[in-house]
């Protein structure tokens, strides 16, 4: 068995890297990007082996769970029973690639953000705490840290977005970055209510003592129990997954926050809200999850097509994204809604797919745009007789968007796909004909800005960074990774998914 | 019955009262004597008191049957003489600046603390009668303090009066609980009920009404909570801190000890009224909080809203939810310090106190900004600081209580606090200084203040257990 320190690493070098960073003269800029880099880096190796260390072939009912720790932290309170709160940490075939997947956002972001000069130290400290809340909730096997960690990668957002953020101005009002941060907040804090009431019901029925999952997932909730809960997990987890109608925030906050925090946000945050799903409603409460999926599978679907429909209708780069984020998270819902193996194998794909896809986006659109200051597609055009290296990287995140095989999209998505036609081929249906509508929207991304006649206005325009470079890259090796040699994926995921209650 | 007086049970209060004649003294006698430095001797004398005080810890005494030193006590006596040194220390420059006569100044906070202590400590009405008076009339004269500040003159008197009223109320109160068990001792009053009240049931909810209409006055809670903006606005900024913290944890204590101990037989004939007016209390004040421009308002509110979550636990008394309290109480205390400290620091550097005036702190005073948004994160309950474990601890203990009901208002006004805290790290983060204000610098002192009190922030919010373990003890006590 691997040791769980490799997981306390994690959380803890985030955290350690912030309580650095607030001793560092405001004005060592470059002290303070050079850190950040390494902490990157570092975040980058631990998550990688995390990710391959992680060993198949060896679950089963009785041993779940790699890289185990427990630490007990709070104990001798009478009303939270003899066992107390532990802090517990392990990772599954679930978790194992959503832990690489906040490796590899976290470092393109603190490479991304190489640039920010604007108190880069305040903003990288938020940063770190982010990333360390995102890693905690992906790693915690105690409900109470679970919530913990959830509501850590919550906290730093306000000011993230509304210090370093972006406004929007269109012809009619202006949505300013305060707004939009506030938004997202105030929606996700309200949303994590209905967690905190669940995780209430659920120690209080199962009368064990304990916050510890797998002592929960051991025990059998009453089948009315199941069915009044679930719902709260599924629409406090839904809405940080962008669950079709509580998405609103999730376009106005992504649009205003900066690259990094769009990348992670978009990238990994939203998976939370998915993984969230999986851990406290398809996990704890099966009979809810049977009874209810019908439920998501409607919302899921509405989401699909909304978002890819909304996403049309966008002359925004960032916005077109945020919506097509709306739509993606739609098809993982859809994959979890399926309860069937192959479907929510799907959806975990997607959940990576999606993250690095988006995380790519955002931040090619952060190279432009801080160079243009606009994010109107109608305003460029033939942009790769100037910067071919960005068209290319954007192109190539756009194909594996609209799901091209040899890419990471297309093999979540046709698992999602197929899944989803065993049970409710209506919404397959659907789901492919958005599908088609991201071919649509993506290709007229590429018209009005990669070709075309050269807008003159940007004649000065530059090509990407060596940092950008290195970044996408980064990113683009991902996709290429999961898309051509999807086997690791697969392996750790569908071993896990089998175990999954309810999940046949 | 013989009684214990031994008088050495109150070396630390005899101390305190010397350390009142001693800043007097040195305020009087000693004109060379640099005032500032009269802060810091108070800070050091409560320090040293409160250092003396531990020698009680896990000894259980009484002194007559009236004040009882207990775990308890020693815990509170540790508590309010911490949060008296550091607004002592937090006062020195303010007091320098605005305030004539620092020795009384001084001196009445001192005094103040000895009341407090009693009010945790005394186990018969009279004696918790007393202590809640000298507290308040120590807090009448510091409140208007000012002397040529029309608001903080204001603010003085409607304290005084109203203060007076519910001290008035609450006196009465504790009459009829004389007339209904014949005695005012706790243990008494407990023995005496339990054996049975129906002849006077009436007297007995009617002087029950009257404590909770008079204790609630002392803690601001919502309907007796008219007095709490204009006194916070009004006061010397660092009375302010004094009232937000002390008065109401004093409350709090006496709440509990007298609750827990003489009133928990008849705990149906209570326990409505108190949830009643803790959801009055998170709601208002939550709400209102929101439409504050002043941020001493604001803080106020915020205690309002503050108050109702603590007296959820009062509602479902047991020694879980008294476990509980006290820790949010705590948690809430060095939070809400480290804000005051900042408010207190800036309003010296700046002399204002309009939240929109705090534009730009984060580059006139980084260190003043980090503390403020990492204590407000605190309050409205966010993790890795203090605010969101106890805030789970009581929720859990009130939920575990029967008042899923009261949890569940909590938790969404939770919310609503977070939504004007945010406005306040608005203006201290994004919105950027006006022309010309340059970085400022702020006292060593100060800094190191604030910085202190976010270790406490983090302490509790990251490894509470050994608090917990601490205050579970103390708790034990008031239910023997």
């Amino acid at each position: 068995m691997h040791s769980g320190y490799w997981l306390i690493a994690t959380l803890v070098l985030p955290l350690i890297g912030a309580a650095v960073l607030v001793v560092i003269p405001d004005e060592r800029k470059d002290v303070v990007r050079w850190l950040s880099a390494l902490i990157g880096a570092a975040l980058f190796a631990l998550s990688a082996y995390i990710f391959f260390a992680y060993e198949t072939g060896k679950s089963s009912d009785h041993q779940v769970y790699q890289f185990f720790i427990r630490w007990d932290w709070l104990q001798n309170v009478a009303f939270l029973g003899p066992h107390g709160i532990a802090l517990t940490f392990g990772v599954d075939g679930i978790a194992a690639p959503m832990v690489l997947l906040t490796g590899v956002v976290a470092f393109g972001g603190a490479l991304i953000s190489w640039k920010i000069e604007h108190h880069n130290k305040d903003f990288f400290i938020l940063f770190w705490v982010l990333v360390s809340g995102v890693f905690g909730t992906f790693e915690s096997l105690d409900l109470f840290f679970f919530f913990f960690f959830y509501e850590v990668a919550v906290l730093p957002m306000y000011l993230l977005i509304a210090v370093w953020g972006s406004s929007s101005v269109f012809p009619t009002f202006t949505r300013t970055k305060e707004y939009s941060a506030m938004k997202l907040t105030i929606m996700l804090v309200a949303a994590s209510i209905l967690i905190f009431l669940g995780i209430f019901a659920v120690f209080k029925e199962a009368g064990l003592g304990t916050f510890d999952l797998q002592k929960l997932y051991a025990y059998q909730f009453d089948e009315r129990f199941q069915k009044m809960v679930f719902p709260l997990f599924v629409i406090g987890c839904g809405v940080l997954a962008g669950l079709w109608p509580f998405h609103t925030w999730s376009p106005d906050g992504h649009v205003s926050a900066p690259t990094a925090v769009s990348m992670l946000h978009a990238g990994v945050l939203m998976k939370l809200g998915a993984f969230g799903i999986i851990r406290l409603g398809i996990q704890l409460l099966p009979a809810g999850a049977t009874f209810w999926m019908p439920g998501l599978m409607i919302l899921a679907t509405c989401n699909v097509v909304y978002g890819a429909f909304a996403a049309t209708a966008q002359r925004d780069f960032k916005y077109m994204i945020g919506y097509s984020s709306v739509s993606h998270m739609g098809l993982v819902l859809m994959g979890l809604a399926t309860m069937n193996v192959i479907g929510v194998d799907g959806a975990v794909l997607q959940m990576f797919a999606h993250g690095v896809m988006t995380a790519t986006f955002f931040a090619m659109v952060g190279a432009i745009y801080d160079q243009t200051h606009t994010r109107d597609m109608r305003s460029y055009g033939g942009l790769v007789n100037k910067t071919p290296l960005f068209v290319f990287f954007f192109g190539v995140a756009g194909l594996a968007s609209l799901g091209l095989p040899g890419l990471a999209g297309f093999v979540a998505e046709f698992n999602i796909f197929v899944g989803t036609f065993r049970t409710y081929p209506w919404a397959a249906a659907l789901g492919i004909f958005a599908a088609m509508l991201t071919a649509v929207y993506i290709l007229r991304m590429w018209t009005w800005t990669f070709f075309g006649t050269f807008n003159e206005r940007w004649a000065e325009l530059k090509e990407m960074t060596y940092l950008e470079r290195a970044t996408a890259t980064l990113l683009l090796a991902s996709m290429l990774f999961m898309g051509l040699w999807p086997a690791p994926f697969i392996d750790r995921i569908q071993e896990s998914v089998r175990l999954l209650p309810g999940v046949s | 019955m013989s009684l214990n007086y031994d008088y050495s049970l109150f070396i630390p209060e005899f101390l305190l009262a010397g350390l009142v004649v001693a800043v007097m003294g040195l305020d009087l006698f000693a004109p060379q004597f640099k005032k500032t430095w009269l802060s810091y001797v108070a800070a050091a004398g409560l320090a040293a008191t409160a250092a003396v005080s531990l020698a009680w810890i896990g000894k259980e005494s009484n002194f007559a049957r009236i004040v009882a030193i207990d775990n308890y006590t020693t815990y509170f006596r540790v508590f309010f003489m911490a949060t008296a040194a550091v607004v002592c220390l937090a006062s020195g420059r303010l007091v320098e600046q605005k305030l004539r006569h620092p020795g009384e100044y001084y001196s009445l906070i001192i005094l103040s603390t000895i009341g407090a202590i009693g009010m945790a400590a005394s186990r018969e009405l009279m004696t918790a009668y007393l202590s809640l008076e000298l507290l308040s009339f120590s807090l009448y004269i510091l409140v208007g303090y000012q002397k040529f500040d029309a608001r903080s003159n204001e603010a003085g008197i409607k304290y005084l009066l109203l203060g007076a009223f519910a001290s008035a109320m609450f006196l009465y109160g504790l009459s009829l609980i004389y007339g209904v068990a014949g005695t005012t001792y706790y243990t008494d009053i407990a023995a005496n009920l339990k054996a049975g009240t129906h002849d006077y049931s009436f007297a007995l909810l009617m002087g029950l009404v009257l404590i909770i209409a008079g204790l609630g006055f002392k803690v601001a809670a919502v309907p007796f909570h008219m007095w709490t903006p204009d006194a916070y606005e009004g006061a010397p900024v660092a009375i302010t801190a004094y009232l937000a913290t002390t008065s109401k944890a004093a409350g709090f204590a006496l709440l509990l000890r007298l609750f827990g101990g003489a009133f928990l037989v008849v705990h149906d004939d209570w326990s409505w009224m108190i949830a009643g007016i803790a959801a009055a209390s998170m709601i208002l004040g939550n709400l209102v909080a929101l439409q504050q421009h002043n941020i001493k308002r604001l803080m106020a509110y915020s205690s309002i809203g503050q108050i109702g979550y603590m007296l959820m636990g009062i509602a479902g008394l047991s020694h879980d939810t008294a476990s509980a309290i006290v820790l949010h109480m705590t948690g809430y205390m060095v939070s809400n310090m480290a804000i005051f400290v900042v408010i207190i620091a800036w309003y010296n550097l700046t002399g204002t106190e309009e939240i929109e005036d705090f534009r730009g702190m984060r580059e006139r005073a980084p260190l003043l900004a980090g503390t403020l948004a990492g204590a407000l994160f605190s309050l409205a309950g966010l993790p890795l600081f203090a605010g969101f474990v106890t805030k789970f601890i009581l929720f859990q203990a009130v939920t575990d209580a029967g008042y899923l009901w009261l949890a569940g208002i909590a938790v969404v006004t939770s919310v609503v606090s977070l939504f004007y805290y945010l406005q306040v790290m608005r203006q201290a983060f994004v919105s950027a200084p006006a022309e010309g204000e340059g970085a400022l610098s702020v006292p060593v002192l100060m800094n190191g203040l604030a910085f202190t009190l976010m270790l406490g922030v983090f302490y509790i919010g990251l490894y509470p257990q050994q608090l917990f373990d601490a205050i579970s003890n103390a708790t034990g006590f008031l239910f023997v």
